[in-house]
């Protein structure tokens, strides 16, 4: 599989997007998902919720476990998908575009973010 | 929170180590499949996704590698007895051909395992036991087996075992034997050959379907599961892994040893009394401890194993606590989403008062939120005859 160029990834399997006017998206990575299986079921922050690089800030539940989401970018959320709310599985067969999770108004560049090759050589694909 | 972390769950490249392989782990690994550790092999957990694999066997036919499983084959002219004295069932009482769902108990009457036995021959039965107590099944029957003339054998490396699940099975199976499938009752087996293969064809399972499972020499194991993918393929089979096998028996309201089963508990506890047969002739191991859970379960209801079926959408897990007006009235032991119901679904044991379907108050404590679940009878999902 392979992770998009544009993005930045996190160590716990988040991508995100560039800032454009000050607001990036938010999601997991095609790894992640494919290693949790069909996702069932997503709590997401709310709007206007600060939330904090390498916290959580939501979850996610599949067929077999409950995992905590982290967030990768520090900011106050401006949106949600509520497609991923009504259809989870959008997490599965999207993960890098209709299956986004939130967007963020950053208010702080992160700095320990990974690229695509190197991300792709820590989820050893 | 008792959560699992994206990272954390993620598994990386390398299986363990010690983990032992069926002889289909190339057809797994040619096919793309999740694989996962589980009781010390390396097993199927999904081909893709697991919702699709559980709705193919309620709805067309699923294919499964249960070459995990643990085979004992137990021989000689006292055979039936030495396993009357070794199970709680009536296992010489049944016919050859025939399969019956029992259990071995500790002397205290704990659930050591549960188990199909099937009689293959008047002084040949055979055993399967879950990959994760296969040798202490061995070495309990062995052991228990020794007054008796009867010999038993350790056939975990005789046998691979496929699975054919699903409404669509008999038709998939009927084009690849001629054995007598319309005659083939469930829980019954019969020696036969299946695509040039010879096999023991089994009708059963562990999924709440019509299927069949098949005993097969591990050197054959390739050539059936091809076999088998080329008929299926008019008859909508996909392989399935042990993830929705889980869903499935979970939807069926069948345990699952290590979850609704274990060594503190009897049969009684769990509500599978049944299986325990006092009138067999002589004696077997555990029996008085069982007859005194039988009273103390009539008398005392300990808790009972119930169904919930979630009003929300987060999904219980094992080892979650069941509440009611504040208190723990239970644990969950099995949690998963059905994608049968499109809800979640769990057993538990709760205590007695709160053990009547439709019970109000009922609550899973879903890390720190009490969810509502509706108390409801087992099993959540049966089959139309």
């Amino acid at each position: 599989m392979s992770n998009p160029e544009q993005l930045r990834y996190s160590k716990e399997h988040e991508w995100l997007s560039a800032v454009e006017d000050g607001v990036a998206t938010v999601g997991i990575t095609q790894h992640a998902a494919h290693a949790l299986g069909d996702v069932v079921f997503v709590q997401l922050p709310e709007v206007g919720q600060d939330v904090t690089a390498g916290e959580s800030c939501g979850e996610l539940e599949s067929t077999k476990s409950v995992s905590d989401l982290y967030s990768p970018v520090s900011g106050t959320v401006t949106e949600f998908n509520q497609d991923v709310v009504d259809d989870p599985a959008l997490v599965n067969t999207a993960p890098f575009e209709g299956g986004w999770l939130f967007k963020v108004r950053v208010s702080e560049e992160p700095s320990d973010l990974l690229t695509a090759d190197e991300y792709t050589a820590f989820a050893g694909e | 929170m008792p959560s699992v972390t994206l990272g954390a769950s993620v598994p990386m490249s390398t299986p363990p180590a010690a983990s032992r392989r069926t002889a289909l782990d190339a057809v797994h690994r040619a096919l793309g499949a999740t694989m996962t550790d589980f009781a010390g092999w390396d097993m199927p957990l999904r081909y893709g996704s697991e919702r699709d694999e559980h709705n193919a066997v309620r709805t067309t036919a699923g294919l499964f590698d249960l070459s995990h499983m643990g085979e004992i084959t137990v021989t000689g002219p006292q055979a039936g007895q030495a396993l009357d004295h070794a199970l709680v069932g009536h296992v010489s009482a049944l016919a050859v051909g025939r399969a019956r769902y029992t259990m071995i108990c500790a002397e205290d009457g704990g659930i050591l395992d549960d188990l199909i036995v099937y009689r293959l021959g008047d002084e040949e039965f055979m055993v399967v036991a879950n990959a994760s107590n296969a040798q202490t099944v061995l070495d309990a029957v062995t052991a228990r087996a020794g007054g008796f003339d009867a010999a038993v054998r350790d056939d975990r490396d005789a046998y691979a075992l496929l699975a054919v699940q699903g409404p669509n099975s008999p038709a998939i199976l009927k084009s690849l034997t001629d054995a007598d499938l319309d005659g083939l009752k469930y829980y019954a087996g019969l020696p036969g050959t299946v695509a040039g293969v010879s096999a023991l064809i089994a009708r059963t399972g562990y999924t709440g379907e019509d299927g069949f499972e098949l005993f097969v020499a591990p050197a054959d194991a390739e050539k059936l599961w091809a076999a088998l993918t080329e008929a299926g393929a008019a008859h909508d089979l996909v392989p399935c892994g042990l993830s929705c096998r889980d869903t499935l028996r979970l939807e069926a309201g069948m345990p699952l040893y290590g979850h609704e089963l274990t060594t503190a508990l009897t049969p009684f506890d769990a509500g599978l009394g049944r299986v325990v047969k006092f009138d067999k002739p002589g004696d077997f191991v555990g029996r008085e401890a069982l007859a005194a859970a039988a009273e103390r379960a009539a008398a005392t209801p300990p808790r009972k194993l119930v169904g919930l079926v979630a009003e929300g959408r987060r999904v219980p897990r094992a080892g979650y606590q069941v509440v009611a007006d504040g208190t723990v009235i239970g644990e969950v032991t099995s949690g998963a989403p059905s994608p049968t119901l499109g809800k979640p679904i769990a057993m538990a044991y709760v205590d007695a008062a709160h053990a009547e379907p439709g019970t109000e108050g009922v609550a899973v404590d879903i890390r720190g939120a009490h969810e509502p679940y509706e108390v409801v009878a087992l099993p959540f999902y049966k089959r139309a005859r």
